[in-house]
């Protein structure tokens, strides 16, 4: 059997008299794409928020590669190779494509603390950046302005984001939300195609893409993991039809 | 080919370096004085801007550490004058009136206490951050107040300006062309400082701190660390300034002073570093002129800098090198 990449153990996470995640316990497989669904305000933005350090939990605890995240901060999570795309799209709209790509690659050869280097000059830190404009389709448009570009391009350089820093695991929250049938289409060959190379944690509403694409699926409700299994198990679980496909 | 702003530089400089004769062939020797400060202001808000402009760190309190600055060298000649050590105990801290030792220790003493109030400062943002560095500031102001022995409130006065080998600081014109040096070389680093690697991750801080974070950078460290280097340089300003003006008072380090420097980086350009230089000298001579015909000058100069924040992005400076086809 494959070795688990990041366990979550009984994580819970309370606002005000809210309760997000009740013991949320998470497995997932070195190199699987592993899904999480659930109806709206299951918890599973949360979820990953708990996951990449943004929030930290009232209890339980996280395991990356075996070792206990629960008190790293931020920064060195993404250091040991967590990355992630965000739901609503983060891009630094100030910079250009390439800059944004080349700000993430800084990240991941650490020279952030570079005074004098020119960064914008920069060859080598260029042509890694460029590699990423390539494969994410925006080679025509690495010169525009983050803040200047359509919505699909937008998530596409998200994830392109995300996967610059080279990460082992890629938590990816709603990649597909308001993309046309044809960005959808466009990203779904994407993430087909990193399938394999980095461990993929998909959070995502067009249940057609995830059951799709997806290795394993994890179903939340009301913060709470009610089932993990394949695709089709999870297509035929009781529970799951009740509380999420409606019993269809 | 070169660009607008190149030009724009380039014609700023020989300004600036040709000024000197000029005012002397015409008799207008007082000028020289006041364009002095004019370049010293310059450093303190260029200085700002690195914050300010490019790390989205709205401090109220920066004019702080050019009074830390400046009364580091103003200490170290009263000690000098009364032949008295500053600190005998638990290492011997003699007086001075040599520059080479006062102007490094003036920009040690300021970055240091940037270092220090900007760790606690940057533990907050926004709204808070503001009001913090303005709390900062005013402790500063009335500790320097209560200082009785070094003047108070009334401040400190100096016999003359710092000494330096092989220049006479004492000259007006020697001493114009040193502050012009000095300005220049902060620029030419401070921009090679926003142009590197670390000045790419302090500009995306400023855009979207948690997004930074999320791909590995300690954004703290990073933040902390323009503040530091930016404090450091507003010393070297008021080092600049008390030997300009021969005084110090806690005046200089007012929130108010602070407001004007902020005032200097919006009129001038955020972000752009030449432009708060610009912004100083449109600030102070537009002062200067205003106030030969009235002494509510300030309703005049308000309504423009609300003009000037309101229709140029980038200030008068972004005015004068964008052209037509702005695309932000």
């Amino acid at each position: 059997m494959a070795e688990t990449l990041l366990q979550t153990k009984g994580l819970c996470k309370r606002f005000g008299a809210l309760q997000v995640c009740r013991n949320l316990d998470l497995n997932i497989t070195s190199g699987e794409l592993h899904a999480l669904i659930g109806p709206n305000g299951a918890g599973k933005t949360t979820a990953m928020n708990l996951i990449t350090g943004l929030l930290t939990p009232d209890s339980g605890v996280l395991f990356f590669n075996g070792r206990d995240i629960t008190n790293i901060s931020v920064h060195k999570r993404a250091l040991l190779g967590l990355a992630r795309a965000f739901q609503v799209t983060s891009l630094f709209n100030d910079f250009s494509v390439r800059e944004n790509l080349m700000l993430a690659v800084q990240a991941q050869q650490r020279t952030g603390f570079r005074f004098w280097t020119n960064a914008t000059r920069d060859r080598k830190l260029m042509t890694s950046a460029d590699e990423y404009v390539e494969r994410m389709g925006l080679t025509e448009r690495a010169t525009v302005l983050a803040g200047a570009l359509s919505h699909g391009e937008r998530r596409q350089l998200e994830m392109g984001m995300a996967l610059a820093t080279k990460p082992a695991m890629l938590l990816l929250d709603e990649p597909m939300a308001g993309l046309g049938p044809g960005g959808t289409l466009k990203l779904c060959e994407l993430i087909e195609e990193l399938k394999g190379e980095v461990t993929i944690l998909l959070v995502e509403h067009d249940t057609q893409a995830v059951f799709a694409l997806a290795d394993r699926i994890s179903v939340l409700v009301q913060g709470e993991v009610v089932a993990t299994d394949s695709p089709q198990l999870i297509k035929q679980n009781s529970l799951v039809q009740e509380a999420y496909l409606g019993g269809s | 080919m070169p660009n607008r702003k190149t030009i724009l530089n380039g014609i700023g400089l020989l300004f600036f370096l040709l000024l000197p004769p000029v005012t002397q062939i015409f008799g207008q020797e007082y000028l020289l004085s006041l364009f002095s400060r004019i370049l010293i202001y310059g450093l303190a808000a260029a200085s700002l801007d690195l914050i300010l402009g490019y790390g989205g760190m709205v401090s109220l309190g920066h004019a702080v550490f050019m009074g830390v600055g400046g009364y580091s060298v103003g200490i170290l000649a009263f000690h000098s004058y009364e032949s008295s050590p500053i600190l005998s105990w638990p290492f011997v801290l003699a007086g001075t009136e040599n520059a080479l030792l006062a102007w490094p220790f003036a920009v040690l003493v300021a970055g240091i206490f940037g270092l220090i109030t900007g760790a606690i400062c940057l533990r907050t943002k926004g709204m808070h951050f503001i009001m913090i560095t303005l709390a900062f500031a005013q402790m500063a102001y009335y500790f320097f107040v209560s200082l009785t022995k070094f003047g108070g409130s009334d401040g400190l006065s100096l016999y003359n300006r710092n000494t330096l080998p092989g220049i006479d600081l004492g000259s007006d014109v020697l001493f114009y062309y040193l502050c012009l040096a000095v300005l220049v070389i902060f620029l030419i680093v401070a921009h090679r400082l926003a142009g590197s690697h670390f000045g790419r991750v302090v500009s995306a801080c400023r855009e979207n701190e948690q997004r930074v974070q999320v791909l590995g950078f300690a954004s703290y460290r990073y933040k902390l660390a323009c503040y530091t280097f930016s404090a450091a340089a507003a010393g070297l300003a008021g080092a600049l300034l008390v030997n300009q003006s021969e005084f110090i008072s806690p005046g200089i380090m007012h929130w108010t002073k602070s407001g004007e420097l902020m005032v200097m980086v919006l009129l001038g350009g955020m972000g752009t570093l030449v432009g708060p230089v610009l912004g100083a000298a449109t600030l102070l001579l537009m002062e200067d002129i205003l106030a030969m015909y009235t002494e509510h000058w300030m309703i005049i100069l308000g309504p423009f800098l609300i003009i000037v924040v309101l229709f140029a992005k980038r200030g008068l400076y972004g005015l004068l090198t964008e052209t037509g086809g702005n695309n932000g």
